[in-house]
């Protein structure tokens, strides 16, 4: 089953490449531009995520499991959820970047509802982004969101680590 | 960005300095999980590529520009859910689309759900969280973003 699906992301990708090889050799132009689209992402993730996964890296030998539970996890306090929306803060990229990151806290140890937090909080506050909002859409329009978003992220991720936490969820290992 | 590389370098090196192995270790488990979750880089690639194509900027400005407030929120709302930008280029089409006339409102909707809903990251996300929560995540992050488009309405005196 897996081995199966895995041929077949493979087929669909190398149709993908043969479309957009041809495409540059024919000129065929939305061809060409889906290819020059996956170029600057790739480019772009490029420059990214390297690093990010080199400081993942680093946080999982050198971090210890008792210092994430003891601030992130089952038995932190609200401060968890200041935390992890201050790490959120300096995270670059975007989402793409925080779903490793969640995954490697949540494997040290850090509470559900807290890796949700850090997930939405990655998405709609770091800080380099809400500086660029505010020169765009001035700064009245950064604070409402701000002001409304971070109490609907930790109650909607406290809710959400909540019910997942009845059904017994757990997280895939391995990757 | 630079900040990125010299904070890695910078970490990397008094690494280095405190234990050799263990930064062996570190940089062996980045490259293993760089492979693990290639594919579903790849997928995303593909797809925000495709999307990219069918959903260009003149075509959100077009719609964004030209609708009523209500089925302006919801169609902003589909459009940033569905598309990927980083934010050096939302934020200036959004500050465009603004002085353009596009009400606060709409531009909140399609702002945030552009940050906090991935239709795209759904291969990535998948991997590390399984569907269901990839799936509850998104839902619930359109609805807190359509709450935001509401209260940014309010306060900017749009609606009511």
């Amino acid at each position: 089953m897996k081995n199966r699906n895995g041929f077949l992301k493979v087929s669909i990708f190398l149709i993908y490449l043969a479309f957009i090889i041809g495409s540059v050799i024919y000129k065929f132009n939305p061809g060409q531009q889906i290819g020059h689209n996956f170029l600057s992402f790739l480019i772009e993730m490029l420059k990214i995520l390297p690093c990010a996964f080199i400081l993942i890296g680093l946080f999982e030998v050198w971090v210890k499991k008792e210092t994430v539970e003891k601030h992130l996890g089952d038995k932190s306090r609200f401060m968890a959820y200041v935390w992890s929306i201050l790490l959120a803060g300096t995270t670059v990229g975007g989402l793409y970047v925080a779903f490793p990151v969640a995954y490697t806290l949540y494997h040290k140890g850090a509470k559900l509802s807290v890796i949700f937090t850090y997930i939405a909080a990655s998405a709609i506050c770091r800080i380099p982004m809400t500086i660029f909002e505010i020169s765009f859409m001035g700064i009245e329009f950064t604070l409402v969101r701000l002001a409304v978003s971070i109490p609907l992220v930790i109650i909607s991720s406290i809710w959400l680590g909540g019910y997942l936490e009845k059904i017994e969820f757990k997280m895939m290992e391995g990757n | 960005m630079v900040y990125l590389y010299i904070l890695t370098g910078v970490l990397l090196l008094v690494s280095l300095i405190k234990d050799r192995k263990k930064t062996a270790r570190a940089l062996k488990i980045a490259t293993k999980k760089i492979y693990h979750i290639l594919p579903a880089f790849l997928s995303m690639l593909v797809l925000v590529s495709i999307i990219l194509f069918l959903v260009p900027n003149s075509l959100i400005s077009y719609y964004l520009g030209g609708s009523g407030k209500l089925v302006g929120v919801i169609i902003a709302s589909v459009f940033g859910s569905i598309t990927l930008m980083p934010g050096f280029i939302s934020f200036p089409l959004c500050g465009i689309l603004l002085q353009k006339g596009v009400s606060y409102t709409v531009l909140s909707a399609f702002s945030t759900t552009l940050m906090m809903v991935g239709v795209i990251t759904f291969p990535v996300e998948k991997a590390y969280f399984g569907v269901k929560v990839t799936i509850l995540r998104n839902v619930m992050s359109y609805f807190i973003a359509l709450v935001i488009a509401l209260v940014t309405g309010i306060y900017f005196g749009e609606i009511m």
